[in-house]
């Protein structure tokens, strides 16, 4: 019945390399940025884990709702994220998205159906049942995805979340992106399953664990997700296992006392964009066309950054009150 | 102009009629708390589930964090909630929605969105409930720029105050006085409204202002019958919201009278109290004739008791024994 459900056009699996590609170097970018002290705030970049934010955004309508975490760039841009905009956001600059108040960890553009990346860990999970709860009163079939982290799993909004969203049959689709660390805890550590998706039983809904490293893997158990939702079935849990490259945030190195280079070359190996380009067929000409169109969008994303004014005092108490 | 026709309903009345007519108004508005959808439990919600249905009426589990967080997403997606949280001590477990997201998010997102979201908050102490089920701590949220604060004395500001709450597309805390939901008072018929940020001059008077929040505006009431009989008139000024706080109004009492008490049954220690007569002293300063006197519950918890929460809470008595002292 769901036209998600028919094979991918070669069109929209070239869409998908592209938007993988493009969250790439705009975090690859934005790090270079922060690094040479161009980023107001800090940032934590979400590289390695591309195959999440695209394989989950790219089931999506228009009219669906994200809610991200701080490590949320990717999920911005895959849900269709103005560009320009949100670098505008990073530099601190009065065109920002959020107007220079709220920095990488607040990006939205609820324009593109984008509720926010909300940097209270764990807090985004009852915001999505609500916005769920509204898409169930208004009956068009919408859908509101929340990502989070391992971490986020622990906290009690998570279960008061999946339980609300259960009890009243929400079409709220719970991601949790498994980078298998919160900061410098192991996800072994801090939590009682060994696969977080198997909390989902405890509310009644289905719980799937896939590969995150895996775009196409990840974009099927979505479409049988989202497809559940918008049938008024209710809530699904889907955990993706997947790794960050990076550190947590500012300087956290990428080795860190927690984890060794053994281990992070292993999950290097996988990476979301080696493993897109050969699932998904994209040709070297392919690849050098979607680099090129990359590269020509950030330069001009940066130039409208670079070039936006920084915001006037009196902005300091606009947007407070409606 | 035809003369407003009055009629006398409760403080729990009329929290009841504001959600009513509400409900009827706007079909944004809807309604969620734990056990709200029958009708049995609490006057102020009786009559609603029947009327609106279930799906409106909305029972939730016993899980603050997850349905306030969910008002204040149903909040961005353009509806109009309306949360019980049966007391304000069980509201502990929902501060982060509140604080962190509903009052922040306007701000955050910069301007992209707004949380037209009323948080119902029952308090207050008299009933021998103890600790945590008898506080007040509404200052607790005037420390949170992008909340509105309500507390409302008496029927009529109930319902015209709540009424302004839910049409307003800014997060409120309303705060109830549960011992005075039984208080009867004129309320105007039709569609009462109050303005959000307006102090009320309960009662006139030339020698004291009385600044009463809650509860303790009636006992400022009753404070000032008994004044009356030992020669003294008493102003009663009740601030009705306590962000935005309407400063000029209670100044312009203060300085017409020269002397100012201020009574909360929130605890002392930075309590709403303090923040008025610091405002007061900014604004009047030269106008004041003595120390600005504060009666407010002792700075422990507020003990099971009857006689132990008598000794912590404030009263008539108290306000009384204060303005003498003050006024001598
Ligand atoms: C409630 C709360 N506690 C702690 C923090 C500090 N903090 C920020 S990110 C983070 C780790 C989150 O881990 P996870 O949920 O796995 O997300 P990841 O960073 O791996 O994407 C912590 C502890 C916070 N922002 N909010
Ligand atoms: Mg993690």
């Amino acid at each position: 019945m769901s036209e998600e459900k028919a094979p991918l056009s070669d069109e929209r699996m070239q869409m998908i390399y592209r938007d993988m590609l493009r969250i790439r170097r705009f975090e690859e970018t934005a790090f270079e940025l922060f690094e040479q002290g161009e980023v107001v705030g800090g940032i934590h970049v979400s590289i390695g884990q591309e195959g999440c934010s695209v394989g989950a955004c790219s089931t999506l309508r228009d009219d669906d709702a994200i809610l991200t975490t701080h490590r949320g760039h990717g999920h911005s841009i895959a849900k269709g994220t103005r560009l320009p905009e949100m670098m505008a956001e990073l530099l601190g600059k009065a065109t920002g998205l959020c107007h220079a108040k709220g920095g990488s960890m607040h990006i939205a553009d609820v324009s593109k159906g984008h509720y926010g990346a909300h940097s209270i860990v764990g807090s985004n999970m009852p915001m999505a049942v609500g916005i769920g709860l509204a898409f169930h009163f208004e009956g068009k079939g919408q859908v509101a995805v929340v990502f989070f982290g391992d971490g986020a799993a622990n906290e009690g909004s998570f279960h008061e979340s999946m339980n609300l969203a259960s009890i009243w049959k929400l079409p709220v689709i719970f991601f949790c992106e498994n980078n298998h660390f919160a900061s410098s805890t192991r996800v072994q550590y801090a939590t009682s399953v060994a696969d977080i998706s198997a909390r989902a039983a405890a509310y009644d809904a289905p719980g799937v664990t896939v590969d995150g490293m895996d775009v196409l893997a990840v974009h099927e158990v979505m479409v049988e997700a989202v497809d559940r939702a918008r049938r008024g079935l209710g809530p699904s849990l889907v955990e993706a296992k997947t790794y960050r490259y990076f550190g947590h945030s500012r300087k956290d190195p990428q080795f860190g006392p927690y984890r060794t280079e053994e281990e992070w070359n292993e999950w290097k190996a996988k990476d979301p964009l080696l493993v897109a380009e050969r699932i998904l067929g994209v040709s070297e000409a392919q690849k050098k066309a979607h680099a090129e169109a990359v590269e020509n969008e950030l330069r001009d994303a940066l130039a409208f950054a670079r070039q936006s004014p920084e915001p006037a005092p009196e902005e300091v108490y606009e947007d407070l009150y409606a | 102009m035809p003369e407003t026709k009055m009629r006398t309903i409760s403080y729990a009345q009329a929290i009841n009629e504001a959600l009513h007519e509400e409900m009827e108004r706007d079909e944004k508005v809807f309604l969620m708390g734990e056990d709200v959808a029958l009708s049995a439990i609490s006057p102020a919600t009786a009559g609603l589930g029947e009327r609106f249905g279930h799906e409106r009426v909305r029972n939730t589990p016993i899980s603050e964090l997850g349905f306030t967080g969910a008002a204040v997403g149903a909040a961005m997606a353009g509806y109009r909630p309306v949360l019980d949280m049966r007391r304000i001590d069980f509201m502990m477990l929902a501060i982060d929605p509140i604080a962190n997201q509903a009052a922040k998010l306007r701000y955050m997102l910069g301007g992209q969105v707004s949380v037209p979201l009323v948080v119902r908050a029952p308090e207050g102490g008299g009933s021998q409930n103890g600790p945590t089920h008898s506080q007040c701590l509404e200052a607790w949220f005037i420390q949170v720029p992008g909340l509105r604060v309500i507390v409302p004395s008496d029927p009529a500001d109930a319902k015209g105050l709540l009424k302004s709450a839910i049409r307003e597309d800014n997060p409120v805390l309303f705060v109830e006085y549960r011992a005075l939901y039984s208080l009867e008072g004129p309320v105007p018929d039709g569609d009462h409204t109050e303005p959000i940020g307006k102090a009320a001059v309960k009662r006139e008077g030339a020698d004291i202002t009385l600044i009463g929040i809650g509860s303790q505006a009636r006992n400022c009431l009753e404070a000032a019958e008994l004044l009356a009989g030992e020669g003294v008139d008493a102003e009663v000024v009740d601030p009705r919201t306590i962000n935005p706080l309407d400063i000029e109004g209670l100044a312009a009492s203060v300085r017409k009278t020269g002397f100012c008490l201020i009574a909360e049954e929130g605890h002392k220690s930075g309590g709403v109290g303090a923040e008025i007569a610091a405002s007061i002293q900014e604004a009047a300063f030269g106008a004041l004739e003595a120390p600005i006197a504060r009666v407010a519950a002792l700075d422990v918890p507020v003990p099971v008791h009857t006689k132990l929460e008598a000794i912590v809470l404030p009263s008539t008595e108290k306000i009384v024994a204060a303005a003498n002292n003050l006024l001598s």
